[in-house]
């Protein structure tokens, strides 16, 4: 799927689950200035896997575990807010409180 | 004799063990494992700090809590062995069970923060989701005579997500009463990307933030507390000065949970969404603050699935399928400052909306709106708690949530729910 074709909410995370591939992870992430390795995909495999078993988005304590990534090194392979481009990047959604 | 053994006498613990002491023929020991003596009314912590609540009126013998007919083993759970069904208890024999019910919620861990538990210790660097943080808060606050207030949520999940923002309306309010507010900056940092996360309460409630001039430092992740420099610095080396430190340290399950197989990264215990049974273990069931959920870690909520758990508990014991029941429902109240609260009332699916509870188009508490009704009914739930809730009197506000009276149309201009 096309970027111009993937539906996004208003804050820009994906909007159907279902549209998500890895194909279009790369396209997103390029569209963050990031260009995934091997390291990336360890935490955007991780983020994905906690979030469909728990149903919710992680914070990065949790993923960090997950991914043995230490959280300091997250913040090297996601600069700019590594919890919002991981969840934008990994197609789940925003990391939310109750209100 | 068969047995039920409740890890856990809080909130969840204490009123599952009186909902199915109420169901089960004597056959069965309901059995309730805590070392702690006494039980404390954890929302009262809000309040403590400003001199608003006492010690006496919020804690209590935990003997007093539990019925008879309820026993109580006040001891310290070391490991859980599910393949033997036993739990391991610190200098004392195991208890064997024939269901298990884990009600351990959680653990505020300082100790996960490099230089949280420094020299600035309860000095200048508080808590107040323990009973000695609060009570250290309290005449920290009588001293302080402004500067930087800083209240500073680490990571989620946290018990009572809206506390902290409760927290920093309430300051406001007392540091104006004192007449220190114009010499306070007040500041809130949050791991998240704003005070307030969902659509209609970001477009409703951010007047409050404004009104009060509270500052907000949003995608803060507090890495360091630096207590030489007074400063709380994040991974991503944004520094946060500080006269006053007011943190909620990272939150995680039981020590006895962790790295185990029932357990998530924070220790949680793996739980299924609607049936609350344990998803990596039979016969084990899981309540309160101590599950994985995505619903709220709130007192309401642990009230809600003990009305809902009791009957698959009792459905469990007749070898019966378990119901997918437990909606996420949460109900809480939001202190806002100046004898002001707002209810808010949401599951899984719906985000907190406009109407009235709990009887549609009456209330008499409005939702996602202040009011000074919801600040007297917040203050006069200890009462309700002490009396109906640990006790597990019937208190006639559904388990489950009610679309009724509830303004939908709200939501769908902000295109969430």
């Amino acid at each position: 799927m096309s970027l111009e074709a993937v539906q996004t909410d208003a804050e820009g995370y994906l909007a159907n689950r279902d549209d998500w591939s890895q194909e279009l992870a790369m396209k997103l992430a390029k569209e963050f200035n990031v260009e995934l390795g091997d390291e990336h995909w360890k935490v955007l495999n991780a983020a994905r896997a906690i979030e469909t078993e728990s149903g919710s988005s992680p914070g990065l304590r949790k993923i960090s575990k997950r991914a043995d990534t230490p959280i300091k090194a997250i913040y090297t392979l996601f600069p700019d807010g590594p919890a919002k481009l991981i969840a934008k990047i990994a197609g789940i959604p925003k990391p939310k409180s109750c209100l | 004799m068969k047995t039920i053994l409740i890890l856990g006498a809080g909130t969840a613990g204490t009123a599952i063990a009186h909902k199915l002491r109420r169901r089960l023929s004597r056959e069965w020991d309901v059995a309730v494992v805590d070392p702690s003596s006494t039980h404390l009314y954890q929302p009262g912590l809000l309040f403590l700090p400003f001199g608003d609540e006492t010690e006496e009126r919020i804690v209590r013998e935990r003997g007093s809590t539990l019925g008879s007919g309820i026993t109580w083993h006040q001891a310290s759970v070391t490991a859980i062995d599910t393949e033997r069904r036993r739990v391991e208890l610190a200098g004392e024999e195991p208890l064997s069970y024939d269901f298990l019910i884990i009600a351990s919620g959680t653990e505020v861990r300082p100790d996960m923060i490099d230089g949280m538990l420094g020299d600035g210790w309860r000095k200048s660097v508080f808590d107040f989701y323990t009973l000695e943080g609060a009570r250290a808060l309290q005449e920290a606050l009588a001293n302080f005579e402004g500067g930087r207030l800083v209240i500073n949520i680490v990571e989620m999940p946290i018990k009572c997500p809206v506390a902290p923002l409760e927290f920093a309306f309430l300051a406001d309010a007392y540091l104006t009463k004192r007449g220190i507010r114009d010499k306070t900056e007040l500041v809130y940092a949050t791991p998240l990307d704003g005070a307030f996360t969902k659509p209609l309460a970001s477009r409703t409630l951010g007047y409050l933030l404004e009104d009060k001039g509270i500052q907000v430092e949003t995608e803060f992740m507090a890495g360091e507390v630096d207590s030489e420099k007074n400063v709380i610095r994040s991974y991503d080396e944004r520094e946060v000065p500080y006269d006053l430190l007011v943190t909620i340290p990272p939150h995680t399950g039981a020590r006895f949970l962790e790295d185990t197989d029932l357990s998530d990264e924070l220790a949680f215990v793996q739980t299924d969404h609607h049936t609350l049974a344990a998803k990596n273990a039979e016969r084990v069931f899981c309540i309160g603050d101590a599950t994985d959920l995505p619903s709220s870690k709130a007192g309401s909520v642990a009230h809600f699935q003990a009305d809902l758990m009791t009957e698959n508990v009792l459905r469990a014991i007749e070898d019966k399928e378990l119901e997918p029941t437990f909606d996420g429902h949460s109900n809480c109240f939001v202190e806002t400052g100046h004898g002001k609260a707002m209810l808010i009332d949401f599951n899984y699916e719906t985000e907190p909306l406009p109407g009235q509870f709990p009887i549609p188009g009456i209330g008499p508490l409005p939702l996602l709106k202040e009011c000074r009704r919801n600040h007297w009914a917040k203050r006069l739930f200890r009462l309700v708690y002490w009396h109906g809730l640990l006790p597990a009197r019937p208190i006639p506000i559904s388990p489950t949530m009610s679309l009724a009276g509830k303004q939908l149309s709200a939501a769908a201009e902000t295109g969430g729910a």
